[in-house]
């Protein structure tokens, strides 16, 4: 007990450490008015010296001109931006703190080839330490997906201020996640023809597909098969099949099952997206582009394609997202891929739309957030700049469903620890 | 039928016992003296000489004379009326006789435990790759199933190696005689081997190419100091071995023209000039090869046309490979033009059958037809130093030599005998004899006589022509013929566009059967008619037909794909040049006094910058406008693994020996897209999976140049350390075995190497001539003496203090703290110290040591006055550095001109070279890069980035050029489809891998096509 309290009394005496007095905000009461930022909607609007009202929890007005409400709480967003708040679309976050060496950290990757039952939310960690380091970079929602061999299971929509999983859940079980086989003879493989052997696997697959659809039409069954039955909204069409598919031929399998099976997919990663982007226009079927911060596949590939990979998409018409699953930073540049694709070719605010509005929908949750409109959940991200550009992209608010949370995080609270050290000021 | 099986055999026996003196006789003695006489052939004695209408005489396996002498009255005499004699040819990279090495199944596995010393028992060498104790000589064995595909082609004499490991020992010259060893052996040891491939070796080191390079040059150190007979050395029958090999021809093998040239240089360290088994692209950078001067054996093995009809196979099929299948062929002839002497080898053929045809591809690719004979005969004779024996057809030559139909290397030219030393071996002799032309068939039976014509094509096509069509089946190994046909003619036609259809045997009717012999024009023999009953005939020849065209005969069209330097997308057919530039009305970030500098112009001279002002004039010069566009200086990342062939030396906690310089690769794509990004400096470092790691190599991003080339001169020597979990090997997934284990031991591998340094420098002043050199010790004696600085990968507090304890132990000074995430815990100590520091912008929580990783980090250790660089690490990251600078300002507030500094200036004051680059003042280095926007926004491309005042990316050119590349490979892909469908073989598409090479550090997204370091 001493020991603890000498802990207890340590705290104290440094800046805070370690974010265990960061703590989720209250539920939100009463009007808050943002005021005099420039307001980007994820609309593809931008009004200039705008105005948010936010009430109980809720964006009540998005308009151009001040507003006075009696005790309402004002943020004062003069020189500043206003943004929807920025949507991770597929991420392990609160599921994975530790990249490698520490298995123990890791509730991710379970066995098993097919796993539809499988559900994150219920391992998501609303204290990962790394959630703070996002809501500062303007992220406020995050799809939580599980990995694995094959059919790896649901994903849940959390927001990023919770005490708990059941409290950070947003919308449960939005979709579940495959991984397609690679289909293509790897610069090693030798032998038998590996994409054959990968179309085997994809008929097993849409076995198990026929025989969980056959299963569910069924009335009057001995046991229950929990796999099957966690298949019936898939083919209900209230959750979507996120499949992650980069290569041409993958992408190719992913639109032949959601023909096969009638039901609804997204494809996540999508290198190759831009040599089938009419196909997928044709087919609705929206993508989720994986860190675009990459090197082309090929060395024959425009330098630059993955760059402007998100504009040849919206030229099409495909409906995409950019997403951040880049270990090495954990996922907290989502905003720069979005700055990149302007660069190669989409306008800012398209490129906002990529991580906000554009998010929401492939998540199915735009009718809540995505966009500062009224009527959705006020999940509100202030910025001293361009959040798009890292040289101008300091987060000084955010809400959440209109609890403005607190933007501390670990890396600042160690920063001050150090300043402290040095006696900087 | 036992018996009849027991014939061949005994027949071989009694060759083998005629032969040999000392062995005892089963039976009545046979001498005989092999004496024949070939006479009225056309006799090509050597490439440059050729008789007509002469005599080629030998006895007992020699040449006795060749010429137009009478031959002698107890010579056998076979009348060579339209044939040609050649001399046999000779493989000089043959493992024929010897036993395959036997390997390991599974590859080397990075996670697994090590093997740290040699497992072959014996008083050997310490490391079991280097093999010089083994001679080819003493595994030979003679093997008649795998001579006789050797002599098909036309081979008489190989140099058999055994082919296994990095010092390969001897080799040995035998005959494909089928005659026992002892004088099959012509040659007991005539070549030593080496290569840069451990092969069946299971010791963890060398685990790299550049770790094979050390290797081989302290082996060659250790020879010498040998020589002294050390006593603590004892025997080292190995050692003993090289140093007797050295007077030998001395061969390497390589698989592609970097290693080639790789190989000649630590060939000069050591004044051996290495022949050199190429790779057989070598053509893309021959003049390189030719200033080497090193001799080549090249090998016939082209890569076939590969399968790309789909078009989702295609696309990962590079341009490189594309053009490579186009333009193997061509390898050879371009050696001749160049004049460097080659041998020819069948070595790595998969089918020998292909040897013919893409020997005559070489040839219609521009290979003279002597030239290809010398490479097969004379030029291997000289390498190997039996000129005087084999190669040529000369008195007292062994009597190796082949009878031909015509020109050896004509199409239609059919190699009939091969004799290797006196003694014959049928190639096609009897198939060949006179078998095609017009026969008239009479068969006799109990009806009464018929007659047929019979049409011969071949000795396996052959038609009986009546009326009616008939089926056919048809054999005859020039000696023995076999008809069989039927009279009731089948409906389904088989063969199309054939006058005479060709019918498979079970659809026709009752067959006749005759079985025969040849008898030369004439054939006669019995057989049994469509009832069975017994008929004898006889058939005539009527008249004689050329022979048929060669059905299989491909096409050859000369290739378009040009060579580009380097041959990759995206390479150019001339290498970037210095020229005289004004890049007007920029904004100049000058990292100088003067600040960033508006609407002002850089005049750029002889690769320097000339000039910095406003409203500069220079006639001649290009003009860039930019105006609205920003000037920086290139930048210059301090972290990278680009460029190279292997990365991480992991096989031992020390391995300063070991030299990033050794095994640059120029080829990297990865250089071009660096530039895209507005890179022109960077130091390649070895990985962080030891202690000590390797020597470091400084490069410009000379996109085109060679690995010579690529190297920024001048600058100081490097070295990178590693500390922490990388060194512990905390992913090891089977058990770590190598020390150390922790942080405590990684103090004390530093402790120990520094102390092992000094009393080594010490021993070696004091003038002691039996140290033995260690070129691990004399790196590190160098960073003692302040002549290599050190670059070291770290992040926690606790090791970073540690390798400062043991600097000032020693004396020196930790030039730079790489990573250092955790630097601004203790960035007062470090500046206490003066080292620099070059850090990640944003990277944490991927693993243990990065769990106080803070993206303030760059900015606290600027605030505490230390030298600050952002470093990449990684491939894709480098060409945004500009975009991670920017992140300090985000995370930290440090002003825009010193977030610039930290990806230029700063890391050319770590790397000693801030008086040549890193800012724009006059008589610097013109590496530097127009932007389009404000260089620290993420909305800025590179538009155009120089190095040395020559433009290497040029955005609007780099547009271009996609077009050209798109349609070059269209042609490409049109020619294999179209080579495939005129019967060229054809493999599954194989997509070309991309090499990324990272320092063991994360998770990189760098395409589906990436392949780690520690898979290959």
């Amino acid at each position: 007990m001493k020991r603890f309290i000498y802990i207890f009394l340590l705290f104290l005496a440094v800046p805070a450490m370690a974010q265990d007095d960061i703590y989720p905000a209250k539920k939100q009461t009463g009007t808050i008015i943002i005021h005099n930022g420039t307001i980007h909607t994820g609309t593809g609007l931008v009004i200039p010296q705008g105005t948010v009202i936010v009430k109980d929890g809720k964006i009540q007005k998005v308009g151009d001109r001040p507003e006075n409400i009696a005790g309402a709480t004002v943020i004062d967003a003069a020189g500043k931006h206003v943004y929807p708040g920025l949507i991770l679309t597929s991420t392990d976050l609160g599921l994975r703190e530790i990249l490698s060496g520490v298995r123990g950290s890791n509730d991710y990757y379970e066995l098993g080839d097919y796993n539809p039952d499988v559900r994150s939310v219920v391992a998501y960690n609303a204290d990962s330490k790394v959630i703070n380091t996002l809501r500062s970079n303007g992220i406020l929602l995050a799809n939580v997906a599980p990995s694995g061999r094959f059919l790896t299971g649901t994903s849940s929509v959390v927001q990023l201020d919770a005490w708990s999983w059941e409290d950070a859940l947003y919308t449960a079980d939005i979709g579940m996640f495959l991984n397609l086989p690679a289909l293509f003879r790897s610069p090693r493989s030798s032998g038998s023809d590996p994409v054959k052997e990968d179309m085997k696997k994809i008929e097993a697959l849409k076995a198990f597909f026929g025989e969980a659809k056959a299963y569910l039409k069924g009335t009057e069954r001995r046991e229950t098969n929990l796999k099957f039955e966690a298949m019936r909204p898939l083919f209900e069409q209230k959750q979507q099949l996120f499949i992650n598919a980069d290569i041409s031929r993958q992408i190719l399998m992913a639109i032949d099952l959601a023909k096969t099976f009638g039901i609804r997919v997204v494809i996540v990663g999508g290198s190759d997206s831009y040599l089938l982007a009419d196909l997928l226009k044709q087919n609705h079927i929206p993508v989720i582009l994986n860190s675009i911060h990459a090197l082309p596949t090929m060395e024959d590939d425009d330098v630059d394609q993955p760059f402007k990979t998100p504009a040849i998409l919206q030229k099409a018409g495909v409906l995409f997202a950019l997403n951040d699953n880049e270990g090495s930073s954990r996922y907290r540049n989502l905003a720069f891929f979005a700055g990149t694709a302007t660069a190669y070719g989409l306008s800012k605010e398209e490129a906002l739309q990529a991580v906000t509005l554009n998010a929401a929908r492939i998540l199915g949750i735009e009718n809540q957030t995505g966009s500062l409109e009224a009527g959705k959940d006020a999940n509100i991200v202030i910025a001293t700049g361009d959040i798009l550009d890292m040289k101008s992209s300091v987060v000084t608010d955010a809400l959440i469903q209109g609890r403005r949370i607190d933007l501390n995080n670990k890396h600042k609270q160690l920063y001050e620890r150090y300043r402290h050290k040095y006696q900087l000021q | 039928m036992k018996k009849l099986l027991l014939l061949p055999v005994s027949w071989l026996l009694t060759l083998a016992a005629n032969a040999q003196t000392t062995f005892p006789v089963n039976g009545v003695a046979d001498p005989r003296s092999g004496c024949y006489a070939f006479i009225n052939a056309t006799i090509i004695k050597d490439p440059a000489t050729t008789l007509q209408k002469a005599t080629l005489l030998i006895k007992e396996g020699k040449v006795v004379s060749v010429g137009n002498g009478t031959p002698p009255a107890d010579a056998v005499v076979i009348d060579c009326k339209g044939r040609f004699i050649y001399p046999s040819l000779i493989d000089i990279y043959s493992d024929y006789g010897i036993s395959a090495p036997q390997r390991s199944s599974d590859a080397f596995d990075y996670t697994a435990p090590q093997q740290f010393s040699s497992a072959t028992k014996g008083a050997y060498n310490w490391n079991q790759a280097i093999k010089s104790e083994t001679n080819a000589a003493d595994l030979f064995s003679t093997d008649d199933g795998k001579a006789q595909p050797l002599r098909e082609m036309g081979f008489g004499t190989v140099l058999s190696h055994y082919k296994d490991g990095i010092a390969r020992g001897t080799g040995v010259v035998a005959t494909l005689s089928a005659k026992k060893e002892n004088l099959v052996i012509i040659k007991e040891r005539a070549a030593a081997f080496y290569s840069f491939s451990k092969g069946s070796s299971r010791q963890s080191y060398p685990s790299s190419t550049m770790g094979a390079v050390a290797l081989l040059r302290q082996n060659y150190l250790d020879a010498q100091w040998y020589k002294t007979r050390p006593a603590k050395e004892g025997i080292n029958k190995t050692l003993e071995a090289w140093n007797e090999q050295q007077a030998l021809p001395q061969i390497f093998e390589t698989t592609d023209k970097w290693a080639g040239l790789r190989a000649d240089q630590v060939g000069d360290e050591f004044g051996v000039q290495y022949i050199i088994k190429g790779g057989g692209n070598e053509y893309q950078r021959i003049h390189e090869i030719a200033a080497t001067k090193a001799p080549y054996i090249l090998s016939l093995n082209f890569p076939d046309a590969q399968k790309v009809e789909d078009p989702a196979d295609a696309r990962f099929i590079a341009w490189k490979d594309l053009a490579h299948w186009e333009l193997a062929p061509t390898n050879p002839a371009t050696f001749e033009k160049q004049k460097i002497p080659f041998a020819l080898t069948a070595a790595d053929l998969k089918d020998p059958k292909t040897f013919w045809p893409n020997l005559r591809k070489a040839i219609l690719a521009g290979l003279s037809a002597k030239t290809a004979l010398e490479a097969l005969t004379t030029t291997p004779a000289t390498f190997l130093k039996i000129a005087d024996r084999v190669g040529r057809l000369e008195p007292g030559y062994l009597a190796n030599f082949l009878i031909t139909n015509g020109e050896l290397f004509a199409e239609k030219t059919t190699l009939l005998e091969n004799w290797i030393q006196g003694e014959r071996y049928d190639i096609n002799a009897k198939n060949s004899t006179g078998l095609t032309g017009q026969y008239a068939l009479r068969i006799t039976g109990a009806g009464g006589v018929t007659e047929y014509q019979l049409e011969v094509k071949n000795n396996s096509l052959a038609t009986v022509k009546t009326n009616e069509a008939l089926t056919t089946k048809f054999s005859s190994d020039g000696n023995l013929v076999s008809i069989s046909f039927s009279l009731k003619p089948t409906t389904k036609v088989i063969g199309t566009g054939q006058k005479d259809s060709v019918f498979e045997n079970k659809q026709a009717g009752a067959l006749i059967r005759l079985s025969g012999v040849n008898y030369g024009d004439s054939w006669q023999g019995v057989g049994a008619n469509e009832k069975g009953l017994p008929v004898s005939w006889v058939a005539t020849l009527t008249k004689t037909t050329a022979a048929g065209k060669d059905s299989a005969r491909q096409v050859w069209e000369q290739p378009e794909a040009r060579v580009v330097y380097p041959f990759s997308s995206y390479g150019n057919t001339r290498l970037p040049e210095q020229e005289t530039i004004l890049i007007k009305s920029a904004t100049v970030w000058t990292n100088e006094t003067g600040g960033k500098q508006e609407q002002t112009d850089v005049l750029v001279k002889n690769g320097k910058i000339a000039q910095i002002g406003k409203g500069i004039a220079a006639a001649g010069a290009r003009v860039i406008d930019g105006a609205g566009k920003h000037l920086t200086p290139g930048i210059i990342d301090e972290h990278s693994h680009i460029a190279v062939f292997s990365i991480n030396e992991g096989a031992q906690s020390v391995t300063s020996e070991v030299r990033i310089g050794d095994n640059l690769n120029p080829d990297d794509i990865n250089i071009y897209r660096q530039l895209s990004g507005g890179v022109t400096t960077s130091q390649i470092l070895h990985g962080s999976a030891n202690t000590i790691g390797g020597q470091s190599q400084l490069i410009k991003l000379r996109w085109g140049a060679d690995a010579e080339g690529l190297k920024f001169k001048g600058a100081d020597p490097f070295i990178k350390f590693a500390l922490g979990e990388n060194v512990k090997r905390t992913t090891v997934t089977q058990g770590n075995n190598r020390y150390p284990d922790t942080r405590m031991g990684v103090y004390e591998v530093l402790n120990d190497a520094f102390q092992r340094a000094r009393d080594y420098e010490k021993a070696l002043k004091s003038g002691d001539k039996t140290i033995r050199r260690d070129l691990e010790l004399d790196a590190l004696v160098e960073i003692l003496n302040h002549k290599r600085f050190i670059t070291c990968h770290s992040y926690v507090q606790s090791e970073i203090l540690g390798l400062i304890h043991i600097a000032e132990k020693y004396g020196f000074k930790v030039n730079t703290f790489t990573h250092i995430l955790e630097g601004y815990k203790v960035a007062d100590r470090i500046r206490q110290h003066g080292a620099n520091v070059s850090t990640f912008s944003d990277w944490w929580a991927y693993k243990t040591e990065v769990q106080d990783a803070i993206p303030y980090n760059a900015a606290l250790m600027q605030q505490l006055g230390l030298n600050v660089c952002i470093n990449s690490d990684d491939a894709e990251m480098a060409r945004r550095l500009n975009q991670e600078a920017a992140k300090t300002i985000k995370y930290g507030g440090v002003s825009e001109e010193d977030a610039l500094k930290m990806v230029t200036l700063n890391p050319a004051k770590a790397l000693h070279i801030d008086n040549r680059v890193g800012s724009i003042k006059v008589g610097k280095d013109a590496d530097l890069v127009l932007w389009s926007d404000h260089p620290l926004s993420i909305y800025a491309r590179a538009m155009y980035t120089l190095v040395d005042g020559a433009i290497y990316f040029n955005r609007e050119q780099d547009r271009e050029g996609r077009v050209q590349a798109a349609t070059e490979r269209n042609r490409l892909l049109q020619k294999m489809l179209s080579a495939g469908k005129n019967g060229a073989a054809t493999v599954p598409a194989k997509p070309t891998a991309q090499v990324v090479l990272h320092c063991e550090e994360h998770e990189q997204s760098a395409g589906v096509l990436d392949v780690d370091a520690f898979d290959l």
